[in-house]
């Protein structure tokens, strides 16, 4: 059993490429399948921040909305090839990450949550506004991408398979990208600051700079998961931005486990099974979704995948 | 003269912790800065290793003005120090401890490299453990270790910045006598190749190993000299010595 969980953790790009290999003939339906991908992918983004540099932010959906809402506009109003708005995502992203970073990196604990909280609100608050650009209340509509064109080769972007093909391998380069920032001496650095950030300032590491860094490097990933969520919905509804999402990210970081690599995705896919699977049964599934967070709190505090780590470990 | 600080002096809302404090180091040699509880002794050390900028008064720094330099900038510029409470990275390994204070001076914000490929830097640390007889708990959780040996990994991790100047906060604070006399002839061992600064508040400990003493009395310089000096000061005796404290 150890020897798996150790396995999995050497080669953690292989083991998240079979994953995304089987995950749309075991989901419930490829849409399912490429809905949890994107979200995991965004949990795993926001878990660079909160997991790795320990730094608890209230205002992703700022990160994924910007990334989001800058993919949907290249296609719609610019009609950029696919690949080049799938780029404006990470993009947009880091750069609302350093806008937001640079005013709250300085802060700490529940003052940074406030901060970037409040930071998000004033993001949601020009996306709802910019009608022209965003379409406002009714969200950004007409995102689609027909045919998905490699150059040898031409793809219909209608065919739930196709975009789910595109969706987990933009995907498993974000995670690879991610699991390659945390073996670089930046991503040493990080666990150092974690660990205790008074004895890394002695050792010579910029506190503020990597904080800094990481929120951006963490607001890319999200943008890059919004830029696919646009694709996989062919629309951006205002919601993206809302400060919902923003919990989402908290919920499914700490429902998969915050110290581990795998947590937040398995997270993302345990919330939004209870949200398909439970809303066959009642309209009440968010209290479905309240009680398993809530028990996780209560009594799996590393979460679903930390726990099974846990208990798969030698005493 | 590595460091010199110029009528140093820092208040904290209003209380005057420390004032008007001129004092010479001498490269090359161990100078211990002694004096009874609350005599400004941490203070000096914090503002001495950039924790806080002064309130008043210059550091120099090898004839550099360092006054108001951002405390992480301290190592690349030759000086490192031990807390007085043991400060570890908890959970990583004590090889990876130390590996994390050399790859300080290496590389800091790339995320293109692998870390553990960063070249010569494993060896790097393991050399440290091995002069501070840690080897042998390389792979242990740093946090797992007892008192001793986590001040030990402290010192590695200073040293790991291959310092010019080490300065170290009560090093045996909470040491059991033979931890005591370990980290003693440690300190001697470190002394002998680098300039050493020690904030000591047990007199008799140091006063056998340091070439020069500075004493602090209620926040202002009481004294400076050689141990024979020192010993023979009346002030001093007045207030310390006298008091069988120490």
């Amino acid at each position: 059993m150890q020897g798996m969980f150790d396995a999995v953790a050497r080669h953690r790009v292989l083991a998240a490429l079979a994953v995304l290999a089987v995950l749309p003939f075991v989901a419930p339906s490829a849409a399912l399948a490429s809905l949890i991908v994107v979200m995991g992918l965004y949990a795993l983004g926001f878990n660079l921040l909160f997991g790795y540099a320990g730094l608890l932010s209230f205002g992703h959906s700022a990160l994924i909305g910007a990334g989001s809402y800058a993919c949907g506009i290249a296609i719609v109003h610019f009609g950029w090839p696919w690949w080049a708005a799938i780029l404006a995502g990470p993009a947009a992203g880091g750069l609302v990450a350093l806008a937001m970073g640079l005013l709250a990196v300085r802060t700490r604990g529940i003052y940074f949550a406030m901060v970037t909280l409040a930071l998000s609100q004033c993001v949601y608050y020009v996306a709802l506004k910019a009608e022209a650009w965003t379409g406002g209340e009714n969200g950004l509509r007409g995102v689609n991408l027909t045919t998905i064109s490699l150059g040898f080769a031409e793809f219909s972007g209608i065919d739930p398979m196709t975009r789910y093909t595109l969706v987990a391998s933009c995907a498993a380069l974000g995670l690879a990208f991610v699991s390659r920032v945390l073996r670089s001496p930046f991503g040493a650095a990080l666990s150092a600051l974690r660990e205790n950030e008074a004895r890394a300032r002695a050792c010579g590491y910029d506190i503020d700079r990597i904080r800094l860094q990481a929120f951006v490097l963490s607001g890319m990933v999200s943008g890059l998961a919004g830029a696919l969520y646009a694709i996989q919905l062919s629309v951006v509804p205002i919601e993206t931005m809302h400060y919902a999402m923003s919990g989402m990210a908290v919920m499914m970081a700490i429902l998969g486990g915050m110290n581990t690599f795998f947590g937040p995705f398995l997270g993302a896919a345990i919330f939004l099974a209870i949200e398909n699977v439970g809303a066959l049964w009642t309209e009440h599934w968010p209290l479905l979704a309240g009680g398993v967070f809530m028990a996780c709190v209560l009594f799996f505090r590393e979460g679903v995948w930390g726990t099974l780590l846990k208990r798969a470990m030698p005493r | 003269m590595i460091l010199r600080t110029e009528g140093l002096g820092k208040s904290f809302r209003g209380f005057r912790a420390l004032s008007g404090v001129t004092a010479d180091f001498r490269a090359g040699q161990l100078t211990s800065i002694i004096g009874p509880n609350g005599a400004g002794k941490s203070t000096y050390f914090n503002l001495l290793t950039g924790a806080f900028p002064p309130s008043e008064g210059r550091i120099l720094f090898e004839g550099r003005n360092i006054t108001g330099t951002p405390q992480h900038r301290f190592a690349a510029m030759g000086i490192a120090k031990s807390f007085q409470i043991t400060t570890v990275f908890p959970r990583l390994s004590v090889h990876e401890n130390v590996r994390i204070a050399c790859q300080a001076l290496v590389s800091r914000h790339n995320i293109f490299r692998r870390a553990d490929r960063l070249p010569g830097l494993a060896d790097e640390a393991d050399a440290l453990l091995e002069k501070l007889g840690l080897i042998h708990v390389r792979g242990r959780a740093a946090g797992d270790l007892a008192h001793g040996e986590q001040r030990a990994v402290e010192i590695a991790m200073a040293l790991a910045a291959r310092p010019k100047l080490l300065l170290l906060d009560e090093p045996t604070a909470g040491m059991s006598p033979e931890e005591t006399r370990d980290a003693m002839d440690l300190i001697l061992r470190l002394a002998a190749e680098r300039t050493v600064i020690l904030v000591e508040h047990k007199m008799k400990l140091v006063m056998g190993i340091s070439d020069r003493l500075l004493v602090l009395h209620h926040g202002e310089l009481l004294a400076e000299g050689t141990p024979d000096e020192i010993r023979r000061h009346p002030e001093v005796r007045r207030v310390y010595l006298g008091t069988r404290e120490a």
